[in-house]
């Protein structure tokens, strides 16, 4: 058999068997337990800690590729600044946030039915340009939204009655998976009107925004992953899809050490070969 | 009718589904179908929303309720519409004016965002003292994140050659930046496996309903 | 003109973003309002100029039969129906040139446009996507290697966070003693990522930073120019 024709074969059984480690125990739950993060926890002390009845912001900046990781947290924030009687503004910096946010909103209200749109949440649409239309919104808000969704005027939604700029939001809330999205929040939002700003974030683009996690807040805590998203979860006593899916990522993931270590022992003894 | 179409919608999406994770076997035609159809349901997506979102609010709305009190946003039209001239190549320099207005204006935001928030606010936030922590692991993390910010810094310096004694802060701030790289490679394990969870998700919930 | 005006253009804008930032009052704050606001709209030409082109690029490699056309074609169909039913049906809450279509809606259970939404561009975007599971399994298999002391470093690192990531990581040391938590596999975890990790991303931000500030100094001077393109 060739080396070509091998390393093939090879590659096709990683795969095999990445696809059984994953799909096994989304079949067969094991039921571990999540550790909640400090980085979860300074997020939901934000949401938890903002007054009564305050106007907030939930910028839905991904799209499906990244949904997986996104959804719940986006859920299950949504649950959470519902519960403390938040009034949130949805908007997009992505177009497909749009979607995705009508769908998280459909889910949390199965739990919260009596929330209505236009008195309780608003969504507002995507805006492009990212880190423009975030200081047109520091200046006036109503420039940026003349209408929502549906075209109602800026002036005729209830909510946003008060809400002239960035300023008077109690904090903003970013799901991100790329540019524009949180780094965008904290430079625009953050560091020039001083709203406070959360998020979550794929576990890709989390170690790049850590560093805004310091001593100066600018941004207050930071959702990175699916593990993240369950750590929320558990923090607002929910047993949502997060939580149901890190079984499988936590096979997956000692799958993947496994295979760095068979690759070490081959690669260890094809040295010793050759050196021999 | 709408039960029907929710049954065919469910099997395109399995369609769309396999024929993507098909290019595991090898490049195949469904792989390139879907990924073309993909191509154009991502492009006309944008164009739709930019649509509803951006040009009937901010701009069309705006023009034909009120042509007066807006007069002044002809001009953004009228660059937008020199802009779109670029795929004419005889009057392709004319989208030179509106790309240099964005090009300037993002400049301008850049310099003074990233002045901020990437370096000023950085600095600050490693101007800390180390020993002013609630425990020791958090003082020696202190004095790591002090020691490797300005080590990390050292080594992104490539105006003097870095050799002898010179060359030893450089070399720690590789280490930091190993450290952070292998972080960086745990996270998009993560990242990558839970998007796969996520179809499988699909494939045995909503499709074959294997699991609730 | 063809050259010194846009570059003037570039410099007035540049300029004026950063003056209004240390004098917010009139008539900069003004100004600098009008021009971000002008700038959302010239993005949104920007995007359909991007939309056009593909399009273009599309109907020139059908013409040309170029290999694998039909495949183009199924993507050029595929822009064509996205783009006629959204804009005729209307998005989600937003009605299009035909309204809400109300009789549509019934059959689908949905509009027509929320319909590809969630059955093709949701499963093809979020499956693409997922394939790169597969690749980095195969990578961390073939290419993740111990070879020096940096790897060791990159390797160990990696190791911790994985494990430290999952709530396997949580059980497998969830039995050390209060003494020994900072080795707790989540806690060490976190501690990675909140120093050492921190460190070397807070350098790169910084560097990243000097660079950026320095570039668009060279934009806004007129010294870059390479936006605007050859004169031929």
């Amino acid at each position: 058999m060739s080396a070509v024709s091998s390393n093939l074969i090879e590659r096709r059984i990683v795969f095999l068997l990445l696809f059984v480690a994953v799909a096994l125990p989304l079949v067969f739950p094991i039921g571990w337990k999540t550790e909640v993060s400090s980085y979860a926890k300074q997020a939901w002390e934000l949401i938890e800690s903002a007054p009564d009845s305050s106007v907030v912001i939930f910028s839905f900046d991904y799209d499906p590729a990244s949904m997986t990781e996104l959804q719940p947290m986006a859920e299950a924030m949504i649950e959470h600044a519902f519960s403390r009687n938040h009034k949130i503004m949805a908007m997009a910096l992505w177009p497909q946030g749009m979607q995705l946010a009508e769908q998280a909103f459909l889910k949390v209200k199965e739990s919260y039915p009596d929330k209505k749109y236009g008195e309780d949440y608003v969504n507002m649409g995507y805006k492009v340009a990212g880190i423009v239309a975030i200081q047109s919104m520091g200046k006036n808000m109503r420039d940026v939204f003349p209408a929502d969704q549906s075209g109602t005027k800026y002036a005729d939604i209830p909510m946003l009655s008060k809400v002239k700029t960035l300023k008077d939001v109690a904090y903003i809330n970013s799901l991100s998976s790329g540019t524009p999205g949180i780094k965008e929040w904290v430079m625009a939002a953050r560091d020039v009107y001083n709203t406070p700003v959360t998020g979550g974030t794929t576990a890709v683009s989390a170690p790049g925004l850590i560093p805004y996690v310091n001593s100066q807040k600018q941004l207050h805590g930071l959702l990175g992953g699916l593990k993240a998203a369950s750590e929320y979860e558990a923090l607002i006593g929910r047993v949502g899809s997060a939580t149901v899916k890190m079984d499988a990522q936590s096979i997956a993931h000692l799958l993947i050490l496994l295979l760095i270590l068979t690759g070490n022992i081959k690669a260890f003894r094809a040295r010793k070969r050759s050196a021999e | 009718m709408s039960s029907f179409m929710s049954v065919f919608g469910l099997w395109m999406a399995v369609f769309f589904t396999f024929s993507i994770f098909s290019f595991l076997y090898k490049d195949n035609p469904f792989y390139k179908f879907g990924e073309q159809v993909f191509v154009g349901l991502s492009a006309a997506y944008w164009l739709v929303y930019l649509f509803y979102s951006i040009m009937l609010p901010n701009l069309f709305t705006k023009l034909f309720t009120d042509l007066k009190g807006n007069l002044i946003l002809l001009i953004p039209a009228t660059l937008g519409l020199m802009m779109l001239l670029r795929i004419i190549p005889k009057t392709q320099w004319l989208s030179r004016f509106p790309i240099a207005i964005m090009i300037g204006t993002s400049a301008g935001i850049n310099m003074l965002r990233y002045t901020k928030s990437d370096m000023l606010s950085q600095i600050s936030a490693t101007m800390i003292n180390p020993f002013n922590a609630a425990t020791t692991s958090a003082m020696i993390g202190n004095i790591l994140l002090i020691f490797g910010t300005i080590c990390g810094v050292y080594y992104f310096y490539f105006s003097k050659k870095q050799e002898g004694i010179s060359a030893v802060p450089s070399k720690l701030g590789i280490w930091f930046l190993m450290i952070s790289f292998g972080a960086s490679f745990g996270y998009t394990v993560m990242a990558r496996v839970s998007l796969l969870i996520g179809r499988l998700e699909f494939l045995l919930k909503d499709w074959l309903h294997i699991i609730k | 003109m063809k050259r010194n005006l846009p570059l003037f253009f570039a410099f007035f804008c540049g300029l004026l973003v950063i003056v209004s930032e240390f004098i917010p009052h009139r008539p900069f704050s003004l100004m600098i309002d009008t021009l971000q606001e002008w700038f959302m709209i010239i993005s949104g030409f920007a995007i359909i100029l991007g939309q056009i082109s593909l399009f273009q690029s599309n109907i020139n490699k059908i013409k040309q039969k170029d290999s694998g056309w039909m495949f183009y074609l199924a993507g050029l169909i595929s822009f064509i129906l996205m783009l006629i039913v959204g804009m005729f049906w209307g998005t989600q809450e937003t009605g299009g040139l035909f309204g809400h279509g109300t009789a549509l809606q019934a059959r689908l259970g949905m509009k027509p446009f929320d319909y590809l939404f969630e059955f093709a561009y949701m499963p093809l975007s979020s499956t693409m996507f997922s394939l790169l599971a597969f690749f980095i399994a195969s990578a961390a298999y073939r290419a993740f290697i111990i070879r020096s002391f940096e790897s060791n470093l990159l390797m160990l690192t990696a190791v911790i966070v994985i494990l430290g990531r999952t709530s396997f990581g949580s059980m497998l040391t969830g039995w050390l003693p209060q003494g020994l938590r900072f080795w707790h596999l989540p806690n060490l975890s976190d501690f990675i990522m909140e120093y050492p990790n921190s460190a070397a991303q807070r350098a790169i931000m910084i560097s990243a930073a000097l660079g950026i500030i320095g570039s668009s100094l060279r934009i806004i001077l007129g010294i870059e120019r390479s936006y605007l393109g050859s004169d031929k």
